[in-house]
């Protein structure tokens, strides 16, 4: 916890001294992955805490979230784009994202195609049923 | 009585933790994706604030300290993303240009449609963030001058959309890969719609959660380029 709480505050004073418009929580995700990757940061340090935090997250954003009844106003006034945005924004997100790294994937199979890759392509059986 | 309650920090404290409890109770019972304790909560909540005439600041007062944790939480995002960056390593190029692909389709897309709409610089930024994780997506609102509420609320509908979606929409485009569908759900539609790619398999739900952070990331810096254009 130690850690974590002491890159927080290293990561807001990145916020306020570099002059670029990303958020304190970004720098200190980076930092941390950097003290990870380079094993500065022990991960059985960290482990534990950031695992409750992560985990908890969602009962974070409630506060801020319940903001919206002084927003209400600018919420009625957005909200027909907003779902319109959403739902397209979203499929269209997904299906390229899917695709592009599909293609990918198969191209590089195929070029590797008799060597060990490690990866056996698992075309599903489209016959498979929903699961819930 | 509703003074001295209220005048409390642990008004705010309790009630969203409750109301959060009852959120989840809610999902356990109906397991359905509309049923989200996030938005249940904050229903309960408003509804509660309303019905007894109390001002969102009184609340705000306690439940700030709640908030508070926003930050380390985001940096506790390292940790699952360090856990799942041997399968970076094994799929670099399909997982940095899916993702890639994913985060300029919702720029594009959301900055097409926001000229489409009229819609004013505020509005526009409120939305750009709307695909990735809230502790994310907040934090870039917040900077861009969106309405931070908005967000949370614009991510939240994308993510119970994208965890009722997602299957139905893997099969319809024949995304067949397994680390395909992951990184399209995660990247689609964060960690709400994960959980649906964790019900579908082991490497759809990892590869989504990894595309959680990258997306967030990669978003970080296309936002910062896509803002100046409303």
């Amino acid at each position: 916890m130690t850690i974590i709480l002491s890159i927080s505050l290293v990561a807001e004073l990145m916020e306020y001294l570099i002059p670029i418009p990303v958020a304190a929580s970004i720098y200190g995700l980076i930092l941390m992955l950097l003290g990870l990757v380079t094993k500065v940061i022990p991960l059985h340090k960290v482990e534990e805490a950031a695992d409750f935090l992560v985990e908890v997250m969602p009962i974070l954003f409630v506060p801020p979230t319940v903001g919206i009844m002084a927003s209400v106003e600018e919420l009625q006034e957005l909200l027909a784009p907003l779902c319109v945005i959403s739902v397209v924004s979203t499929v269209l997100v997904m299906v390229v994202t899917g695709r592009v790294s599909q293609r990918i994937i198969r191209k590089d199979n195929a070029a590797m195609s008799g060597k060990e890759t490690g990866y056996v392509p698992q075309s599903r059986k489209s016959a498979k049923p929903y699961e819930d | 009585m509703k003074e001295i309650l209220t005048q409390s920090v642990f008004f705010g404290i309790a009630i969203s933790l409750l109301c959060y409890e009852c959120g989840m109770w809610v999902k356990k019972r109906t397991n359905l994706a509309i049923a989200n304790p996030l938005l249940i909560a904050v229903l309960l909540i408003v509804a509660f604030l309303l019905l007894f005439d109390i001002d969102y600041e009184v609340y705000e007062n306690g439940a700030k300290y709640i908030s508070f944790f926003l930050t380390p939480a985001t940096v506790s995002l390292a940790v699952p993303l360090y856990r799942k960056l041997s399968l970076l390593r094994r799929y670099p190029k399909a997982i940095l240009g899916g993702i890639g692909a994913g985060v300029l389709t919702a720029m594009v897309s959301i900055f097409m449609m926001s000229i489409v709409f009229g819609l004013s610089h505020e509005q526009y930024v409120t939305l750009l963030p709307k695909s990735i994780t809230t502790a994310i997506g907040m934090g870039i609102s917040d900077k861009m001058g969106g309405i931070v509420t908005i967000t949370v609320v614009a991510i939240s509908i994308t993510g119970i959309m994208g965890n009722i979606i997602a299957e139905a929409l893997c099969r319809i485009f024949k995304i067949e890969e397994p680390v395909s569908r992951g990184l399209a759900i995660g990247t689609g539609s964060h960690a709400m719609g994960t959980a649906k790619a964790m019900e579908m398999g082991e490497i759809e739900g990892a590869m989504s959660s990894l595309s959680i952070v990258v997306a967030g990331i990669m978003t970080v810096v296309s936002v910062s380029v896509f803002a100046n254009f409303i």
